[in-house]
Order: structure tokens, then sequence, then C-alpha cells
């Protein structure tokens, strides 16, 4: 089984562990993975600010990386959103490509939903003994219905997981929403810090790498230099 | 009302400063969000009724034009005159013109957003004529000459405490301190109104083609008094309520309720058509239905037409994370929240309401709670392609999203300049790893830390893997 790894652009910027997380955890379980040296971003980005011809021309770019692939798998809700929702339920609407974005959609998976639904791994190589807390993305939710596979994983690493209030309540990310309207987006974030801090969990664990830019930044200028910021993949496959 | 949205950031901002507004919005967002989800709980076949209700909305905006000709045919038969306001002001002069026609010296109201748009009450109150909300919230907001923040609960931003102030300063009587009696207090002032006001006008949330009917909701029973009592019943109301019949009326009640409050029956529903008739005991002597376009038609067969759906029971606010901590009154215009995001920039222009449309995450919490499922960010996303296309947002952003297409279409390239950033980057965290402040991202770095990169991207470091692992071969 062929499988693609999208490592996102934040990942590869700025986390590379979480994509070698990805990796050991797919390779692991017995997939053959190939990383498209070329692949940059899913295009969100464009989207979102309005640049539907910037998004297009990346969706495609992903496309002709992932092609040949029997799935495709990425650290990320968002940009699994992105590539599964975005494209053919709008950018691609009746365009003649759409098919295609049809079928990549149908093989891409959002790295937990792959792990439990797809593989069905029964075992992690990660142990983790402490208390986390876990933040739902919203794409990852709402989109793609992430909620139960990146908790089912960490407690099959031994970690029991602390639920804060609000934990679909989004973190105040938004990807540019963060800069153009970082006071309201600071309010958010500190709103969901208050909700972690309240769990007096070790760590506060997701799997978007941009929500948890933006927690950590707020904990870390709140003084709190303690609580880790994890991705599950890191958590879950030993490599925190 | 007055349009401040071009200065949203700015208001936002004293919001966000604003202690009591902060205590007021954190008591409000429980209600609303844990009555909704109660009640959508117990209902049982909330999916079945809301995908039902989107198509009631759907087939009305269709058929607006043949339902609006067949309301106005039923509404007249009845003995109602239905006049058509293509903007603001012509909505203004004919209820204006109707006041003075028949020597209108007091008006008592029901809630209508439709008036806030237009701004009828100063208007009137210019030509002359005493106007008087009777619902609670208008009521106190009128006495604090602020306009609404919210749609359904206008007053949800002031404390008991505030109201008591303000009834203490016009009603002239001792301060109260519980609601029911200050409930009271209001009920007695108003009641007066009631029995000597020559006009009523209300708001309608649905109006019914096949009768000529139109329809209120109330929790206060206002509304049948202001329909009811004086001479002179005018309704103001926007083209798109119109809907079929009364069956599909039936749909769309089970959810506004519900949505807006959490209420499984609202307490009052007002159904009036047309005039008193020989042999009825009451009802007014002259029915007037001014129906307003204001922008509407301007949504119709566009891309956001869907906006046209809503039943405007405030779901999309009370969930939005953002108008849960700014508050109604940020958004600078009669509509706040995601709705508002969307109908003020169609109404108001683009240009007057630029960071509306960008007032998101796009957590989508509004699109799940929206009970006719307007896909609510995604028109958020239409208006800013609009703003993008039409080169309304600032010249720094459009270059930053413009030099970053143009770098990630080239691998070569963005490998290049992601290695030198994610070194740079990396230096600049210095041992903390955290980046304090960065010129360019200060909107995030004035209240956070930016977590530093680990020095090395993903893909240099594959690379390097993959060659270490095929040499040792």
């Amino acid at each position: 089984m062929k499988v693609g790894l999208f490592v996102t652009c934040l990942v590869d910027l700025s986390r590379p562990g979480i994509g070698f997380a990805a990796l050991k955890l797919l390779e692991g379980a017995g997939c053959e993975v190939v990383v498209p040296e070329a692949q940059t971003c899913c295009g969100q980005p464009g989207y979102n600010s309005g640049g539907r011809e910037i998004a297009k021309a990346l969706a495609r770019k992903v496309l002709a990386e992932f092609r040949d692939c029997d799935y495709v798998v990425a650290p990320s809700g968002s940009c699994s959103g992105q590539m599964k929702v975005a494209t053919v339920h709008d950018l691609f609407q009746g365009e003649p490509d759409l098919p295609e974005f049809e079928k990549l959609a149908a093989k891409w998976y959002e790295l937990s939903q792959f792990l439990v639904e797809v593989l069905k791994v029964e075992r992690v190589p990660g142990k983790f003994a402490g208390t986390v807390t876990y933040h739902d993305s919203c794409s990852g939710l709402r989109e793609l219905g992430v909620k139960m596979q990146p908790r089912y994983l960490l407690q099959m690493a031994g970690a029991s997981i602390a639920e804060m209030d609000g934990a679909e309540r989004c973190c105040g990310f938004g990807g540019t929403f963060s800069i153009k309207l970082g006071e309201i987006s600071t309010r958010m974030c500190e709103n969901k810090c208050e909700s972690i801090r309240a769990t007096r969990a070790g760590a506060i664990v997701g799997g978007d790498l941009g929500c948890l830019l933006n927690i950590e930044g707020r904990l870390r200028r709140t003084g709190d230099k303690d609580t880790k910021v994890l991705h599950f993949a890191q958590v879950i496959a030993g490599e925190e | 009302m007055q349009i401040q949205s071009m200065f949203f950031k700015k208001r936002a901002s004293e919001k966000l400063d604003d202690a009591i507004l902060q205590g007021n919005m954190k008591r409000a967002k429980g209600k609303f969000v844990d009555g909704r989800a109660k009640a959508v709980a117990e209902f049982g076949v909330w999916e079945e009724v809301r995908t039902h209700a989107a198509k009631v909305r759907d087939r009305a905006l269709a058929n607006l034009d043949a339902y609006l000709v067949e309301f106005e045919r039923n509404a007249v038969r009845r003995g109602a005159v239905v006049h058509w306001a293509e903007d603001a002001e012509e909505a203004c002069a004919i209820i204006a013109g109707i006041a003075a026609k028949n020597g209108v010296r007091k008006v008592t109201k029901s809630k209508s957003m439709v008036s806030e748009e237009v701004n009828l009450n100063e208007r009137l109150e210019a030509a002359g004529v005493q106007v008087v909300e009777t619902d609670l919230g208008e009521y106190i907001l009128q006495l604090a000459h602020e306009p609404p923040s919210h749609i359904v609960a206008p007053a949800v931003h002031k404390s008991k405490e505030q109201v008591a102030e303000l009834f203490v300063r016009a009603h002239g009587k001792p301060r109260l301190t519980e609601i029911p009696a200050m409930t009271r207090e209001a009920r007695e002032a108003l009641r007066d109104h009631f029995l000597t006001a020559d006009m009523g006008i209300s708001g309608s949330n649905f109006v019914i083609a096949e009768t000529g009917t139109t329809l209120t909701v109330t929790n206060e029973g206002n509304a049948d008094m202001v329909t009811t009592l004086p001479r002179i019943h005018v309704v103001i109301t926007g083209i798109e309520k119109v809907i079929g019949t009364l069956e599909d009326f039936a749909t769309l009640i089970r959810l506004l309720p519900r949505s807006a409050i959490g209420q499984s029956i609202t307490n009052y529903l007002t159904l009036t058509t047309g005039v008193k008739m020989p042999g009825d005991t009451d009802g007014p002597e002259q029915m007037h239905i001014v129906l307003v376009d204001a922008g509407r038609t301007k949504l119709v067969g566009s891309d956001l037409q869907e906006m046209l759906r809503c039943i405007r029971c405030g779901a999309c606010m009370n969930h939005c994370p953002v108008y849960q901590n700014v508050g109604g009154h940020a958004y600078g215009w009669v509509y706040p929240g995601p709705m508002g995001s969307i109908l003020t920039p169609v109404y108001v222009g683009l240009e007057n309401a630029g960071d509306l449309p960008n007032a998101a995450t796009f957590c989508g919490e509004c699109a799940v709670a929206c009970p006719v499922k307007i896909p609510l960010p995604d028109l958020m996303r239409k208006l800013r392609e609009q703003q993008f296309d039409r080169k309304l947002r600032p010249w720094s952003e459009r270059m930053v999203i413009a030099a970053w297409g143009f770098t990630a279409t080239r691998p070569a390239l963005y490998a290049l300049l992601s290695r030198i950033g994610a070194r740079v980057a990396r230096w600049m965290g210095g041992s903390e790893g955290l980046i304090h402040w960065l010129p360019g991202i200060d909107g995030w770095t004035k209240g956070r830390d930016m977590p530093a990169p680990s020095g090395r991207t993903f893909r240099e470091m594959y690379r390097q893997k993959r060659s270490g692992a095929s040499h040792g071969r």
C-alpha cells in the first residue's frame, strides 16, 4: 500500500518532528510511504484570503504530486479539509478536473482517521504516562469528524485525558485572522488557555500545528513555561 | 442606523476592554448556547426538519416574485394596503406620509430590525411623532439612546443593574433589584402608551402568500397590543420574509424559538390578516404593509443568495466566538455576528464594512447552528474573494498573499526561502525558542509569543535522511 505523506507547510517549516512522527507511525504500521519533495502547501491561506486562483493552482500542484498514491495522509485536519472538502464542494465545482479531485478527496485522510479507520492500529510505539487535555481543531472536527480517533490513540499510548471545558471551541487561530484581527484572536486564545489551565494537565495535545503554535504562544507569553504543547503524532510515536 | 462598521477593529478593541460588557456577554452565552443545545436534543428530528426548512426557504426565494404578488393580492382582499419601498428613504417616506395624513401623534412599536435598518424612529420623531418601543429590550435601549446589539435579545449587552439605573431615571421611582419587579414597572409605563397610541408599527417574522397574513413572534405579547389597539397598523418588513403557506410556517416555527433561545414554543404568535371587518371585536381601521427591498434584490440570483434564507433567530451570533467576545455593537450596524458580516457589506457596501467578512476564523460553529443551513463561512469567503478581486484589502496584505502564492508554486524557490526563513526565525527565537516581537505580525506578537521553528525544514532533513540511508546500503 503506497501512502503519500502530505507534510503540510507549517510542519515543514516549523516542527519537522511532527512529520517524522507521522512517517514513523505509517511505516511502523507497514505502509510504503512516499514523500513528494516538491510539495509545499495545500493553498488554504490563499483560499481563505479570497485568492481563489492561487488556491486552485496549489490544489492542482498537490493533485499532480499525489495522484499515484493509494492513500494520502496529512497530520492536519485543516489541510485535509481543504483537500477533501473545499476542492470538491467549491473550488473545482463544474470544472473538468473535478473527477480527479473527487478521487483524491476519497483517498485523502487526516492522520488519526487513517490510523484508526483504515489501518485499524491496535498498538502505537509511544508510551506516555501522564495526563493530557485535547483541543479539537475546528476543521478536523466540523468538516471531517475528527473527535474520538486522536483520543483513542492517545489512550493507546497510555495517556489519560482530562477534558477541558469547551474543547470544541475555536482557539482563535484562523490562519491570517490571528494577525489581521490579532486582539480578538488573542482573547479567544486566552479563553482557550483558561480552560487548559483549569484541567491541570501536563500537556495540551492537538492535531493541527496552527492551533498549537497559537496556544503555545499564549501560554508562554502568560508565563507558563511548563505545560507541553504537542501534536498527537509526537505523543503516540514516542517522539515528544 | 448610522453605519460604523468601518471602525470594527477599534470598536472591538474597546469592547474587549469593557469589563461590564464582558461579564454580561459571558452570562448570555451560557443561556443561549446551552439552552439551544438542550432544545435541539429534546426535539429528536432536528436534522430532518432543518433540511426541510432550508427547502421551504429556497422554494420561497425561487418564487419570490410570484409569492410577493400573491401575498399582495390576498392582503388587499382583506382590506390592507401594500406599499413597495425600494430603499430606506422610500420606506420612511411612506410611513411618515401615512402618519401625517392621519394626524398621528403617538406610535407604539413592536420590535423590527428592518425599522432599524431604515432609521424609521428618527424620521418619525423629526416629524413630531412620539415613538414608543414596547419590546422590553428595545424599550430599555430607547431609554439608553442605544441601538440594539442583538437581533433577538436587543439589550443582551446590559446587566440588570444597568437597567435598574435607567428605570430610576426614566420612571422616577425607587430603584428595583429584582427582574420581575422591573418588568412590572415597565409594563405599567407601557400600558398608557398602548391605550393612547394612534398608530402601531410592527415588524414581521414571516408574511404568508396564500392568506395575506403577516406574522410576528414575541415572548411578551406586545405585538398583540401594537397590532390591534391603535386605529392604524403598519407592518414594515423585508421582501425576503415571504413564504408560501401556513404549512411552511409550521415547519419554520418549530426551528425559530428553539434556535433563538432554546424554547420549544414561543409565548405569543401574532397573526394579522387585514383590517377590522364587520363583526370583528377588535383590529385596526387601516392596515398598511411596507415591503422593503433596500439591497435584498441584489442578493437574489447572486452567489450569496442563500443568505436570504435567514429567519433571524440569532443562533449564528450566539455561537460565534468572535461575537461572544466583542458583542453586537462592535459590528457597527444593525446586524451583528456572522449573518451581519454578510448582510452589512451587501446592504451598506463592502468598502464600508471591509473587516466584517474577515472577522471570522471559519470555525464553522455558525453553519452548524443555522436552522436553515446557510453556509455562513462560505458566504463570508465569497465576500473576501470580492475584496481580493476589487483590491479592497490593504496593499500589504494583498502583496503577502501574492508573494506567498508565487513562491509556493515554485518548489525550488520555496525550498530555498523556507530553509533561510526557518534558520533566521530559529536565531530570532534565541535560547527560549520564542519570538517576542516581529514586525509585520505584531497582531500576533502583541498578545502572544511566536514559537520559533526548530531550525531546519522537514524536507531538507528528510532528503538528508534518505541519502544517508542509501549511502549506508
